[in-house]
């Protein structure tokens, strides 16, 4: 055995009712490594994960630690963090209502001579802690006055300050921006020098490549292999992420068409939201799918809530169909035909103690009005013929949603919305979070639907992804309509767009 | 970086509380100034018929700050109360029954906080519970209103009469004699209370613990707290708490009665919630509360001293305040979302 190993997981096997999440799993961390886990969703990625954080008890297996005697069975995650696991969420699970410095310490906070709490010791312990990772901020102020960059770092601090040797990170860049991300990832690299072993979990391939030293795969619960990055180069990674060879991706859009003579669908002039999106000109014409380019926070999704009334538009009028209109909110642009698939699933998106086919059916439901129920048959129709058509994996109809995987529940807001029929649809990162099979399957789907007639308006941080399916893309930069990139439409163009023509 | 910038909406929520404090007593002493609003006796009385309610609150802080709520706590007092009559009656010394109350508290808050914090259920429901059981408790003890007189207990009789006359602040009434000014032994208790229940927020490991689980309960166990003990520990300490307020109140009333104390725990968290203790947890602080106890104090008292208004206008009054803090804290709320 290698003797800077620091943790090595054997033959774990974990069954949920129903399911075999994870058969004779094997995983190894070395000392000073970032070891990135990949797998789709549902491969067991998280499984393995709370296996080594003990929140799962996992049935059979051993893990070992460096200098723990024997096995460790870890059943909460107090006992993981003191044989030194330590684990950092996508939802940053810190206080916003304490400072940064209790943050760090609470729970174990230094004690004066009366055994009262001794801030003055841990403020100035934490001030050092965040100076010496390099993330200037004042600890003595409130989690909740910085951004959630900044509060995820704090979050690693707290980790490796309770001298973790092997820290998780479980998704933690996707909901940072560009900038956010290389900060995280410099102080990823750090920890990784003073011999700190992390795990990294996430979707972006791309920050793998980047940052990652190692890759373990996994598939539908089993081990596939672990491969130094080197060996393992792009579309081998995606191959064994997904069983076959990759259906090249870019290869989906076929030719882009010229609809800027078909009907316009929406017509913008002047419309704004004061405070979130300057005043803009859009239009869009029938079967168009139209990406909407630019950092984040740089209004991409303001501009589509005004639109939709999420954000009621101050200024400006709005066509639909050649119609001058007015809305005030949502269930008005419903009314018009639009739909909208938000980008927080969790909280403005799916309800996760319903089922499956009360979820899709739900938008339906609304627009024909709460006194007209639809009829118990009609709404089994609908949600069987969505399951169908858009290959959502469940039991059953009358499962409840939150027991499906992200990128099913995502399918499914995406059938309530298409359940309406709408000419017009908003779809704001509808892929999220979501592993890269069914990300082909969303954009296949986009196309699809514009080739039916409908308009789309598609938002992603990934801008391959609209590279791939745009007809055009409007650009956004601080809450303004910089631009617009049409004709053939490449990476680069947009970067230089978003990034205006800078360089 | 200088002290206002680092000042957050919860300092200015408790700064406004304090502001409106000293508007509405000096509001009082210039209206009644006549009456004998102004003199500083006024304000004492005001401590002296609010002690239990000051301990109350102070415990229902407590409890709040952990997201959750305690509404047993004017039952509690009355059970308490009709426990120290009954008792006394028959024989059994004042330090005994103080003893013995505050042991029912312990027990009582010790099954409310396993249930609440053991077994997960709602707080509402279980205190809602232990509401129908305080009250039903003392009507069991005793059903008739119980005095404690002089001859029932000489000892505990005196304590409610002691007077701890201040050295200053008198002043000499219309037959030329100079008053003292002076308040009781339960207010000495309650201040004792405040302080300590303050210290413990801010500089204990379980008083942070309260704040965290308030932040986020989910994180504050992530991150290796022991969430349903502290849960737990927190309403046994409101119990407890409501049982020295039950004996302040005791000696305040000097007798047991079933009806005694209703909607005490209403006045409670009202008192919290002007005081800035939000019902979402998390934030707010015992001195806040006690700057509510005195708001909802002076509100009586002015009530009181015009002598003509209804006495139904402290609750219209009260009711008039809370829509104003609640409605100053939701701005504070969306200010500090639109500051993200």
């Amino acid at each position: 055995m290698e003797d800077n190993i620091v943790l090595t997981a054997r033959g774990i096997n974990m069954t949920f009712p129903g399911v075999k999440a994870l058969e004779n799993v094997d995983f190894t961390l070395r000392r000073g490594e970032i070891h990135a886990l990949m797998g789709e969703n549902g491969a067991g990625k998280s499984t393995l994960i709370k296996c080594l954080t003990g929140i799962n008890d996992f049935e059979s297996g051993e893990i070992h630690i460096e200098g723990v005697e024997g096995p460790v069975k870890n059943h909460s995650t107090r006992d993981a963090q003191n044989v030194g696991i330590s684990t950092v969420y996508q939802e940053v699970n810190l206080c916003p209502n304490l400072s940064v410095a209790e943050n760090l310490f609470i729970g174990r906070e230094p004690l004066t001579a009366i055994k009262t709490v001794d801030r003055n010791s841990y403020n100035k312990r934490s001030q050092k802690i965040m100076d010496d990772l390099g993330i200037s901020v004042d600890v003595t102020q409130n989690l909740e006055n910085y951004s959630l960059a900044i509060q995820q770092m704090v979050a690693i601090a707290r980790a490796v300050d309770m001298e973790c040797k092997v820290l998780i990170l479980d998704e933690p860049t996707s909901s940072l921006d560009d900038e956010e991300v290389e900060k995280l990832f410099r102080l990823m690299r750090m920890l990784r020098d003073k011999g700190v072993g992390i795990i990294f979990v996430t979707h972006f391939l791309e920050q793998v490549y980047e940052v990652c030293d190692r890759i373990t795969v996994l598939r539908n619960g089993t081990l596939v292999g672990e491969y130094p990055i080197a060996d393992l180069p792009r579309v081998k990674l995606v191959a064994a992420m997904m069983g076959k060879d990759l259906d090249d991706l870019a290869s989906i859009k076929g030719e882009t068409k010229d609809l800027s003579h078909a009907p316009l669908e929406i017509s913008a002039r002047g419309l704004a939201h004061t405070g979130t999106v300057k005043p803009f000109d859009l239009d869009i014409h029938k079967g168009e799918v139209i990406g909407i380019g630019g950092l984040l926070g740089s209004g991409r999704s303001e501009l589509a809530r005004s639109i939709y009334g999420a954000d009621k538009a101050n200024v400006g009028t709005l066509k639909v169909k050649d119609q001058e209109v007015q809305i005030h909110q949502p269930i008005d642009a419903m009314n018009l035909g639009m739909g909208m698939l938000p980008d927080d699933r969790k909280a403005e998106g799916i309800i996760a103690d319903l089922t499956v086919r009360e979820n899709i059916i739900l938008a339906l439901q609304a627009k024909t009005g709460t006194f007209k129920k639809l009829s118990r048959q009609k709404q089994n129709e609908i949600a069987d013929r969505y399951i169908d058509l858009l290959s959502i994996k469940t039991p059953t109809a009358e499962t409840l949603v939150k027991q499906l995987s992200g990128g099913n529940q995502q399918k499914c807001i995406l059938a309530r919305w298409l359940a309406t029929d709408p000419d017009f649809l908003i779809l704001d990162e509808p892929t999220r979070g979501i592993d890269i099979g069914t990300k082909t399957e969303i954009q296949k789907l986009i196309l699809e639907l514009a080739e039916q007639g409908k308009s789309i308006l598609f938002i992603s941080s990934e801008i391959m992804e609209m590279v791939r399916t745009c007809n055009r893309m409007v650009i956004m930069r601080d809450g303004e309509k910089v631009g617009e990139v049409g004709g053939d439409i490449t990476e680069q163009k947009v970067m230089h767009a978003i990034a205006g023509g800078e360089s | 970086m200088n002290k206002f910038k680092s000042m957050n909406s919860n300092t200015m929520l408790l700064l406004i509380t304090v502001a409106l404090f000293i508007v509405m007593y000096a509001g009082g002493c210039i209206a009644y100034g006549s009456k004998g609003f102004t003199h500083l006796q006024t304000f004492l009385n005001i401590l002296i018929t609010n002690s239990g309610l000051i301990c109350v609150a102070c415990g229902l802080t407590v409890v709040m700050l952990t997201a959750g709520i305690d509404i047993s706590v004017g039952s509690l007092v009355a059970m308490d109360c009709m426990m120290l009559a009954v008792g006394m009656k028959s024989g059994i010394g004042a330090v005994q029954m103080c003893l013995l109350v505050l042991l029912v508290g312990v027990v009582f808050g010790m099954v409310q906080g396993f249930l609440i914090g053991y077994l997960e259920i709602q707080p509402f429901i279980v205190t809602m519970a232990g509401m129908f059981f305080g009250r039903g408790m003392t009507a069991v003890i005793c059903t008739d209103q119980v005095s404690i007189t002089q001859d029932i207990n000489a000892a505990f009789y005196s304590w409610a009469n002691a007077k701890v006359v201040l050295p200053f602040g008198g002043y000499v009434n219309n037959k030329g004699k100079y008053m003292a000014p002076f308040v009781r032994v339960e207010v000495i208790i309650a201040l004792i209370v405040l302080i300590l229940i303050f210290l413990m927020l801010r500089y204990t490991r379980f008083g942070r613990a309260l704040y965290a689980i308030g932040g986020s309960e989910q994180s504050a166990a992530m991150m290796g707290l022991n969430v349903k003990q502290t849960k737990m520990k927190a309403y046994m300490l409101s119990s407890v708490l409501t049982s020295i307020g039950g004996i302040c109140y005791c000696l305040n009333t000097m007798a047991g009665s079933v009806q005694q104390a209703t909607g005490l725990e209403m006045d409670a968290i009202s008192s919290a919630v002007i005081g800035g203790t939000l019902l979402t947890g998390g934030v707010g602080n015992v001195l806040g509360t006690f700057v509510g106890v005195l708001i909802n104090g002076t509100i009586s008292s002015i009530v009181k001293t015009n002598g003509k208004l209804a006495s139904s206008w402290p609750n219209i009054l009260t009711a008039a305040l809370l829509f104003v803090f609640i409605v100053i804290q939701s701005l504070f709320a969306a200010m500090r979302t639109k500051k993200k």
